[in-house]
């Protein structure tokens, strides 16, 4: 259908346009029209005279088109001068085809006249930005029906920062043909976005392969989610992330894992989200909870609903909290997500945590991470590229918690400044190996301090309780007696060493021994009288072991407590005999060894004597049995001679 | 399955609202509001000191006749409504239980979110699949 839309502004030339111009036109002119004013200009001219009253496009929109076409702005001048926008003082219908059909013919190449677009003119590329969300570019014949993502873009605040990487983009993206119109995008032009990278790799690689597209096409269909990332970083990644692409497709025709390439992580950027994780939660093995995560990705200058997703996706157990790999998993998917790809429907594999913990286990990262990774570089041919773009993203990452550093000057990111970037350029840029280290040291002892915590409080409670508590507990049982106190203290650390093994055993023992002779003399005094004895003689022999000159006091106050005085001398002698006996062994060097032999032997004794109280309590209470078994059956009988008698 | 399924906060406002596109969504918003009041109705009946051991799940609170109505609150008042149509003889209440308490779970789970804020509406989208997997499945 061509429209000779000449007449309408009187002296425009006329303009012959191709059905796809046609349609692109119209729907663009749709978009300014209707973005400013309520009426937007349907339909193409039919040649008829253009009434200022009818539709026209608003000036804002149609300038932001056309600076979105990334040409200079004299250009810009001369073509809104050729197409009569400037005479006529507003944008019509044919003043904007006009207009757009001469930026195409600028974007050519092809000089800015009248002339030139009566010649056949590609559509011409917008990089846009619309508040309403996207717009799609189709080209279907040059462009295979890729369909253009344009992200909203942050203020304009970013244009120094974007032309830096502008510039970088242009250098790193040698593969570009120059069909790209490199000359169409000079670094001071300020709105660059996602789709000028796009654009630029498309006509580029129009030549060399449709297959990049084809890898990018499950991957990164651009949806219709709003994405909100900052238009510099994602375009240089984007450039970088397309090129190894490409390049990778030129190299092999590839496998199946290449769905999940955007989705696998590789050692260095392992290596950066763990350090993220220890800054956030120095215990790699724990998880970081809900809010401090919350706080740490909302950084990352993504929407909350995609935030929320995300999470959502990562959180495998719906806890509330990340542990490593689901922060990993995490971070993964923000790094993808300003990087263009649109969220997975899924968690990916390779991002599940089982595989993350599987393919990463904990001793690389506590330990050797930097072997791993030096091991890992040359290891890697195939994903070579990958390594050079995720380097690339990996630093890009380290200005992750401040993608705009112009922009906002909030405290927040200036804390985070200063916290988070400190300890990034040394683990990125830096040589990582110091900071590994000592993170791998600090890691080591945490991991062993872990385990063996048991380990060691029993060690040390073996060490201190051996000998006080029994005594003391003993003598408290029976009778305040400071004296046993006093006396006891001073062999106390004499006697640490060598009663690891016997002392915990005995704590409970002293206790039923001392009590129960005292309670059971009453009722069984001959039952006593040998082993209470046999009591007395051991811990009179035991505590002989450890002081001499105590064992005559003990002698005496357990000879008192009884009350029985034939125990005395049999006592007296037996404690004397082992007094005497244990006198010697005490100055010689094999004190530890006879003094463990005491304690066990004393342990034995008290095993014994205990043994002697069950048996005297199981006798006692068999006894009260039988008396209650009878008293029963007397009552039964009462029971019986009162009840009237029928058994039949 | 369902009809509509609701949530309503605590607050008697809506937090999720879904019902099959078919028929006149308006209705089932009307069914669901004027079940409120005796959702409000059952949990006064059980008394203030059985707050621990009252049921959350309410059972039947009005038939009506294409449609019959079930409750379910939660301890934090936050109330779940599930709109059946009454031809479906085949539903039990054993049924309806289990769906209440996978809306239950699921609610749990975007409450776990950080990002989501208690009171906004709920966008998640493992909440809508299994919100789709209980509705009747339209074609």
């Amino acid at each position: 259908m061509e429209v000779a839309a000449g007449g309408g502004c009187g002296t425009g030339p006329p303009l012959l346009l191709s059905d796809s111009e046609q349609q692109c036109y119209s729907e663009l002119f749709a978009r300014c029209a209707g973005a400013a004013s309520g009426g937007p200009g349907p339909g193409p001219p039919e040649g008829t005279r253009v009434a200022p009253g009818t539709a026209t496009a608003a000036a804002g929109p149609v300038a932001d088109l056309f600076r979105a076409s990334q040409l200079p702005p004299e250009t810009l001048h001369q073509i809104t001068e050729l197409c009569g926008a400037k005479r006529v003082g507003y944008f019509g219908p044919t003043q904007f085809y006009v207009a757009l059909k001469l930026i195409a013919a600028a974007q050519s190449g092809l000089p800015v006249r009248t002339e030139s677009i009566k010649c056949e003119l590609p559509l011409p590329r917008f990089g846009m930005s619309k508040s309403d969300g996207e717009i799609r570019f189709g080209n279907p014949a040059e462009l295979h029906g890729k369909k253009v993502q344009i992200p909203y873009l942050p203020t304009e605040k970013n244009s120094h920062k974007r032309m830096d990487d502008e510039d970088k983009q242009e250098s790193q993206s040698p593969t570009m043909s120059p069909l790209a119109s490199p000359p169409s995008s000079p670094p001071h032009y300020q709105r660059v976005s996602l789709s000028h990278g796009y654009s630029k790799l498309r006509s580029s690689t129009e030549q060399m392969h449709p297959a990049p597209y084809e890898t990018r096409q499950p991957i990164g269909q651009p949806e219709g989610s709003s994405s909100e990332g900052p238009g510099a970083k994602p375009l240089r990644r984007q450039a970088s992330l397309i090129r190894s692409f490409s390049v990778e497709r030129e190299l092999q025709d590839n496998n199946s894992n290449y769905p999940d390439e955007p989705w696998r992580i590789t050692e260095e950027q392992r290596e950066y989200y763990v350090n993220q994780f220890r800054s956030l939660q120095p215990d790699p093995s724990s998880f970081i909870s809900g809010s401090v995560a919350k706080n740490f990705f909302t950084k990352s200058k993504l929407s909350i609903p995609e935030l929320s997703y995300i999470w959502e996706l990562s959180d495998a157990d719906c806890d509330g909290a990340l542990t490593l790999p689901e922060f990993c998993a995490a971070f993964h998917l923000i790094v993808a997500r300003k990087n263009g790809y649109p969220l997975p429907e899924g968690l990916p594999p390779t991002l599940q945590p089982e595989y993350l913990q599987a393919a990463f286990p904990k001793s690389k990262w506590e330990c050797a991470i930097f072997d791993s990774y030096s091991e890992s570089m040359p290891a890697n041919q195939q994903p070579c590229d990958l390594n050079r773009m995720e380097k690339t993203s990996a630093k890009d990452m380290a200005d992750f918690p401040v993608p705009t550093q112009d922009v906002t000057t909030g405290d927040d990111k200036q804390a985070l400044k200063s916290t988070v970037n400190e300890p990034l350029p040394k683990d990125v840029a830096e040589d990582t190996a110091t900071s590994k280290d000592c993170y791998s040291l600090k890691a080591r002892p945490r991991s062993r301090s872990y385990s063996s915590t048991s380990i060691e409080e029993t060690m040390k409670r073996g060490e201190d309780p051996p000998t006080p508590p029994p005594r003391p507990q003993k003598t408290h049982s029976r009778a305040s007696s400071l004296d046993l106190n006093k006396v006891f203290q001073p062999s106390v650390p004499a006697a640490n060493s060598g009663l690891l093994h016997a002392p915990p055993a005995l704590p409970p023992r002293p206790c039923p021994t001392q009590s129960e002779p005292v309670s059971e003399a009453d009722l069984h005094p001959q039952l006593n009288r040998a082993p209470s004895q046999a009591a007395e003689s051991s811990p009179a022999k035991k505590d002989a072991i450890h002081a001499q000159p105590p064992s005559k006091p003990i002698r005496r106050k357990f000879r008192s407590e009884n009350q029985t005085t034939e125990n005395q001398e049999p006592a007296a002698a037996v404690g004397g005999a082992a007094s005497a006996a244990m006198v010697k062994p005490h100055p010689t060097v094999q004190k530890q060894s006879s003094k463990q032999k005491k304690a066990i032997q004393t342990a034995i004794r008290k095993n014994k004597e205990a043994n002697a109280v069950l048996a005297r309590l199981n006798s006692e209470l068999q006894q009260q049995l039988k008396e209650v078994h009878q008293e029963r059956i007397a009552l039964e009988n009462q029971l019986e001679q009162l009840r009237p008698v029928t058994v039949l | 399955m369902a009809v509509c399924i609701a949530v309503i906060a605590k607050e008697n406002y809506p937090l999720y609202i879904r019902s099959t596109p078919t028929e006149n969504e308006l209705k089932f918003h009307y069914m669901v509001h004027t079940s409120l009041d005796v959702v409000d109705e059952k949990i006064s009946a059980m008394g203030k000191a059985l707050v621990d051991q009252r049921e959350l799940y309410l059972g039947l609170l009005y038939p009506t006749e294409d449609y019959k109505v079930y409750g379910y609150v939660t301890n934090s008042k936050v109330k779940f409504v599930m709109v059946v149509d009454s031809s479906n003889t085949a539903l039990r209440d054993n049924e309806i239980r289990s769906m209440f308490r996978k809306l239950h779970n699921s609610y749990t789970d975007v409450m776990c979110n950080p990002f989501y804020n208690p009171g906004d509406r709920i966008q998640s989208r493992a909440f809508e699949n299994m919100v789709t997997s209980m509705m009747i499945q339209v074609c």
